[in-house]
């Protein structure tokens, strides 16, 4: 054991380095979630609307963001945008941005898929006691549709958490990117290292992930005892 | 069918979009500002693109610190200018988009000098030297290009050492391997008579292996590693030409090749191998 290289996870400020780097990777992760649920929520909810332009316009913005990858993406706007436009925004911020737009654009797919699933005749039972249509959405069918949006949700939430390791590309130091700094560092000594920094890692994606999906199942039953 | 067409219409309608996207890119990029050496000083900071994961070149310690050949040089770098220094992360294919997108000034990352690069961005004075070397047992060492004839060569694909010897191979039979960890164990089981890669990677292996020495340590056309600025940014540029002239003479180069690069390359190799006069 003493030469096959988990030592290195502990040299140091290795660990707290990596911790730091998962701290980066859950940061944008939030941040970009909160931002592109929210957003999701309301061009899903337009989405739904009869105006021809306006659903044109999302579903657009939805083929874009979830045709092209993530990697062009943030390379568009990292290294391409810039360019033409004179703005240089930092690499955390890009990231942010991004992942906000990707996830809002999803997301406004769930939402319109399970606003339609909410039974018409609930829709009617709330216009014939008067209400408007923003209180219909939000008294009637949000309510409703959030149980349908969950497992949906949660499984791009674990997405986006994943698809932070690609941010090395446009110099984010997430916990992917510090793990490439240990293993190479180590190379010549612990030709292995490599397999305890990414099994490391591999942990620390679970521990992100896991209560999340945990979280999803606890909702899930409530919902269906509920029912 | 009725479907087929809307399905249509939205994909023909995304591929515009997107072709909309790439002209207005493929514009030439409007001349803007560059950062010249003023705007550096008043910032107070220089953004220096460097590697964080090619020891001895650019690397982390355990610590989180910094460390390396190139690291030591954007510090002095850093220093001559009176201003701090921001380092940017970044890997080999996305140096020279960090340059033309002004996300770094300069780049100082194990940056090697070729045509196609010099005609997107510019290349200061080079501070480094490398070509191909040739490794072999201290007990059978191969000291010239003639003693490979007829002897089996062990070459690594899509390096550069691969490219000279399928070009000339001087009566040598090439094995090509895919990896570093392949071709350096098939030259331990004897599967060949020597083993051909970048002088610098191979004097940092002959450290851990002395029973190899490396018997050519130069072979083919030199290939340089130098500073790259924007292109069209000439303030940076001259100033950065002065400057490693500057470091030359004053034996800087020497120094950093003592403290960063020695305790990799072993005694085999002198700071004359590497460190440009």
């Amino acid at each position: 054991m003493a030469h096959s290289g988990i030592n290195i996870l502990f040299a140091g400020q290795n660990f707290t380095r990596l911790l730091g780097g998962l701290w980066v990777s859950a940061k944008i992760s939030i941040v970009s979630l909160v931002i592109g649920i929210l957003l999701g929520l309301l061009l899903g909810a337009l989405r739904t609307l009869k105006n021809p332009v306006l659903r044109t316009i999302l579903r657009l913005y939805l083929e874009f963001f979830r045709i092209v990858p993530t990697v062009v993406l943030l390379f568009l706007f990292y290294y391409i945008l810039p360019k033409n436009f004179n703005v240089n925004l930092s690499a955390q911020i890009v990231a942010m941005l991004v992942f906000a737009l990707w996830v809002a654009a999803e997301m406004s797919d769930i939402v319109r898929g399970a606003l339609i699933s909410v039974p018409r005749h609930q829709k009617e039972a709330g216009m014939a006691i008067g209400l408007n249509g923003p209180q219909l959405y939000r008294y009637v069918l949000l309510p409703q549709a959030v149980g349908l949006m969950i497992p949906a949700t949660i499984n791009l939430m674990t997405r986006v958490i994943k698809t932070t390791s690609l941010l090395l590309l446009i110099s984010v130091m997430d916990v992917v990117n510090i793990g490439q700094q240990i293993i190479e560092a180590n190379r010549q000594v612990y030709p292995n290292g490599a397999f305890w920094v990414y099994g490391l890692i591999f942990i620390l994606y679970f521990l992100l992930c896991y209560p999340l999906s945990a979280w999803a199942r606890h909702l899930e039953r409530r919902q269906n005892n509920n029912a | 069918m009725k479907k087929h067409t809307r399905l249509l219409a939205a994909v023909l309608a995304v591929i515009t979009l997107l072709g909309l996207f790439a002209t207005t890119f493929s514009q030439p990029a409007k001349a803007a500002e560059t950062t010249k050496i003023s705007t550096i000083k008043k910032r107070g900071t220089i953004k220096i693109a460097v590697f964080g994961d090619l020891p001895p070149y650019g690397w982390v310690d355990k610590n989180g610190k910094r460390q390396g050949y190139d690291i030591a040089l954007a510090k002095q770098v850093g220093k001559d200018l009176g201003v701090k220094v921001k380092y940017v992360q970044v890997n080999a294919d996305s140096r020279v988009d960090a340059l033309n997108s002004d996300k770094v000034d300069l780049v100082l990352a194990n940056f090697t000098v070729t045509p196609e690069r010099k005609q997107v961005i510019s290349f200061a004075k080079p501070y480094m030297k490398v070509s191909i070397g040739v490794i072999s047992p201290k007990s059978k060492p191969i000291t010239k290009v003639s003693q490979l004839s007829g002897k089996n060569l062990i070459v690594n694909k899509g390096t550069t050492a691969e490219q000279y010897f399928t070009k000339n191979s001087k009566g040598a039979t090439l094995q090509k391997y895919d990896s570093k960890t392949q071709q350096f164990n098939a030259l331990k089981n004897g599967r060949a008579a020597a083993l051909a890669d970048d002088n610098s990677y191979l004097y940092a292996w002959v450290k851990n292996n002395p029973k190899y020495t490396v018997g050519i340590k130069h072979l083919g056309p030199n290939q340089y590693i130098a500073p790259g600025v924007k292109k069209g940014n000439k303030s940076l540029l001259k100033w950065t030409n002065k400057e490693i002239t500057k470091l030359n003479n004053n034996g800087f180069f020497d120094k950093n090749y003592k403290q960063n690069l020695k305790p990799y390359f072993g005694s085999d190799v002198t700071a004359k191998d590497i460190v440009i006069k």
